[in-house]
């Protein structure tokens, strides 16, 4: 069969641009081109249409729109919450809490942070990928000025208990910022509600545009530029504001806001149909992360005796997009971080596949994965060796 | 009829129709995330990879060394900061001119926080870096020099190639690294920007400036030149610029830098001749005005002038009023009411400086054009300086 990818499973790799998305943006390539900083005809009105999305992108967070910083990535917007936080307040400490399974760009940022003498204390998870609030406050030091737990996990869908997690950092007085790229369009963000001190969001997963994503920080709590240059973004990001994306950005934000409890009812059937269907269809293969406190389209699993790769290959030629982790590192061939700090094996590990469900999906896409998936997995099993000595092993039990 | 004449492409330039055309599928139709291993997802990367292509062929580099960004300033704060920090074993000297955009100044200035000494060189009144005073400033310390090829508020071209033979002949430099960076971002399009005929190890362009899509730059790393990642997280961008790849916008960007590149010739041609026609009108029109930046070695679309008697601001206001978009220098720090650092830089007076105006012409503008704003700017002024005490102060000695 030609590889056409009629069912695409990789939402959380990122998501197709909304018609209206689009639509609202396309203006401003062409027509409304002006530079937003300009003080002319043209940069205002490029300005009031960048405005009018902070203001979007404000809501959907229940923010106060001058606190949105737009920026180019999430991977942006976590170097500059970890990096720019932590150093804005390091004469008051320099010890900062992540979780044992953030995004690289959290965990790296702390590993960057780390050369310059921060020191940095990763939590560990539960099974499920919980992480538990009780450990973020035995982890919090005197010296501790900024933890990061993100809100929902990529690769396996886990949503944090962070209203939980706020209550301790608040308690103790430290600042919270969660990585909410993931979660954000699909889930409600409310910034009060949960409490976070900083939230990080990126457009392109929830149907709007690559190259556009923000940082909320809340009013009063400092941070440090990653960008030095121009003035804009109130100082706090320099470099010519990205309008298209940017109103891409808030028309999609917009949106979300409108349908997201409707999506939810629609993506969660559709996931449980997935999850029930393959964990009863295939034997020894477990979903990975929560069962019930997950994203709504997300369904994730490891099969065991052979390899997410073969996995995804196999998917392709019937033209099923899916992806074995996090899309940024799915050049690394080394086991996900994610998944061992869940305490999976390296072996099964390896066996990893993510789907996710996006709008466009129907539960005949669902019943196109399940109906193809069990011969995939039979025909790489045959292939292995694993599998081999397993059969053996259980019929010698025989 | 309301007029729209749009003189202000130093501070971006409109999309052309082609690149959005070629950008369009790659929202809805190809969106793929090109990290992804499947069939849609490798035709996303094989569309960035043709890209990447492009700019580099422009560029005559191998692709490799093109790292897609978001954009100028953060291409300038990857070169100064990545490549000093990279070096900081080696010497913590960084050079400068006094004339940089502030995406280099300011990086300069974050990293005299973090211990490293910078050397801002004079330039001369056109503008031009003083090369007796680079050839002095290297020192046995100095890791990165940056200079940049034409300045987005006077224009004024400094001597790249030379300043790299300065550069890299320096005995304070021999059998270690000084890295030389150049802020392309107003040359594209107008200049050679060949990175070997250069003589650069890093150089930064934004899409904006050439007619293609705000939010995505580039940024040229030689192989080998030590470089020290901005942002972590994913290994794109080989491990060197961390994030998902806006793919529509590099798709524009290769498409948009192709097109510069094949109208360069006629884009020079049509600009001088405006350029030419409005400066020499300005100044037979006008009393007391005086041209910014080097009166030849300039780029073909600026037009910058410092208006005795008169604040850059009121005539910015007056000229939006007739219809005419300019801009009293760079935009990215317009709403700033301090004189330009630039125009002080080359010896401007305080007072003259707050004067200035640019004009920066684009493929679009017309004879007309030019002719309207001559028709218009000198009443502008002559009603500006009747109102202005500075004038008749002047006047009476």
């Amino acid at each position: 069969m030609a590889a056409t990818n009629k069912v695409y499973l990789d939402n959380g790799a990122t998501t197709r641009v909304l018609p209206e998305v689009l639509e609202a943006m396309l203006p401003y390539f062409g027509e409304v081109y002006g530079n937003p900083s300009s003080l002319h005809d043209w940069g205002e009105e490029a300005k009031d249409a960048m405005e009018e999305s902070r203001g979007k992108v404000a809501e959907l967070l229940n923010a106060n729109a001058e606190e949105i910083v737009f920026t180019s990535t999430g991977t942006e917007s976590n170097n500059l919450a970890v990096k720019g936080i932590a150093s804005a307040y390091k004469d008051k400490g320099k010890h900062i809490v992540i979780s044992a399974i953030e995004h690289f760009s959290v965990m790296h940022s702390a590993r960057t942070l780390s050369k310059e003498g921060f020191t940095v204390t990763t939590v560990p998870v539960d099974k499920d990928g919980l992480v538990d609030p009780d450990a973020i406050a035995g982890a919090i030091q005197k010296d501790t000025v900024l933890v990061s737990i993100m809100h929902a996990n990529g690769e396996i869908g886990t949503i944090q208990p962070l209203k939980e997690i706020a209550a301790v950092t608040k308690k103790a007085g430290v600042l919270l910022h969660t990585d909410a790229v993931a979660s954000a369009g699909n889930i409600p963000t409310d910034v009060k509600d949960l409490g976070v001190d900083a939230l990080s969001l990126a457009s392109n997963q929830f149907y709007g545009p690559k190259g556009v994503a923000a940082l909320w920080v809340r009013k009063g709590v400092r941070f440090l530029p990653l960008f030095d240059g121009g003035i804009q973004e109130g100082g706090r990001r320099a470099g010519t504001d990205n309008v298209p994306g940017i109103v891409g950005m808030g028309k999609a934000a917009e949106i979300a806001k409108k349908d997201m409890s409707l999506n939810g009812e629609r993506l969660i059937p559709l996931r449980d149909r997935l999850i029930n269907g393959l964990t009863a269809k295939i034997e020894r293969t477990i979903l990975t992360g929560h069962p019930t406190r997950r994203l709504p389209g997300h369904a994730s699993f490891c099969v065991e005796f052979i390899e997410g790769e073969a996995m995804l290959m196999m998917l392709n030629m019937h033209g099923v997009a899916a992806s074995s982790g996090s899309a940024c590192t799915s050049k690394a061939l080394k086991a996900s971080h994610v998944l061992l700090a869940l305490g999976i094996d390296h072996a099964l590990a390896q066996g990893s596949l993510v789907f996710t469900i996006g709008l466009e999906n129907t539960i005949e896409d669902i019943d196109h994965v399940l109906e193809v998936f069990p011969a995939v997995v039979d025909r790489l099993r045959q292939m292995s060796p694993l599998y081999d000595k397993y059969l053996k092993a259980r019929q010698g039990v025989k | 009829m309301k007029k729209f004449i749009y003189l202000d492409h130093a501070a971006t330039t409109p999309v052309h129709s082609r690149v959005l055309e070629a950008m369009l599928p790659f929202f809805t139709e190809r969106f793929c995330n090109p990290s992804a291993v499947y069939t849609v997802a490798q035709e996303s990367r094989k569309a960035v990879d043709g890209a990447r292509k492009t700019v580099a062929d422009i560029l005559g580099c191998v692709p490799r060394d093109v790292i897609f960004t978001s954009g100028g300033s953060e291409s300038d704060n990857m070169a100064i900061k990545g490549g000093a920090l990279a070096l900081k074993e080696s010497g913590n000297h960084i050079i400068t001119s006094a004339i940089e955009h502030h995406a280099v100044t300011e990086s300069c200035h974050f990293m005299e926080k973090l211990g490293f000494e910078v050397t801002y060189l004079p330039v001369d009144r056109y503008g031009v870096a003083r090369l007796d005073a680079l050839e002095k400033a290297i020192n046995q310390r100095t890791v990165l020099v940056s200079i940049m090829t034409a300045n987005n508020e006077v224009g004024t071209i400094q001597p790249v190639a030379e300043i790299s033979r300065i550069v890299k002949n320096h005995p304070a430099g021999r059998g270690r690294t000084i890295i030389f960076h150049t802020d392309a971002v107003q040359a594209a399009g107008s200049l050679d920007i060949n990175v070997d005929r250069l003589g650069v190890d890093m150089l930064s362009l934004s899409s904006h400036k050439f007619y293609g899509p705000k939010g995505v730059g580039v940024f040229y790393l030689r192989r080998n030149t030590p470089f020290i990642s901005w942002q972590n997280g994913g290994s794109q961008e080989r491990n060197r610029r961390a994030g998902t790849e806006n793919v529509s916008g590099i798709i524009g960007t290769g498409v948009a830098l192709q097109l510069a590149e094949e109208n360069r010739e006629h884009y020079v041609r049509h600009c001088t001749r405006l350029r030419d026609r409005l400066i020499e009108g300005i100044m037979s029109a006008i009393q007391d005005v005086h041209l910014t930046g080097h009166p030849t070695e300039r780029l073909p679309n600026n037009v910058s002038f410092c208006f005795e008697y008169v604040e850059g601001e009121s005539i910015l206001l007056s000229l939006d009023f007739a219809g005419i978009a300019a801009s009293s220098g760079s935009a990215c720090t317009s709403a700033s009411i301090e004189p330009s650092g630039v125009l002080l830089a080359m010896g401007v007076p305080v007072q003259v400086a707050h004067g200035s105006l640019r004009m920066t012409l684009g493929t679009d503008n017309t004879d007309e054009d030019i002719d309207y704003v001559l028709s218009t700017l000198a009443g502008i002024v002559e009603r500006l300086r009747s109102i202005s005490p500075l004038a008749r102060k002047s006047a009476h000695v």
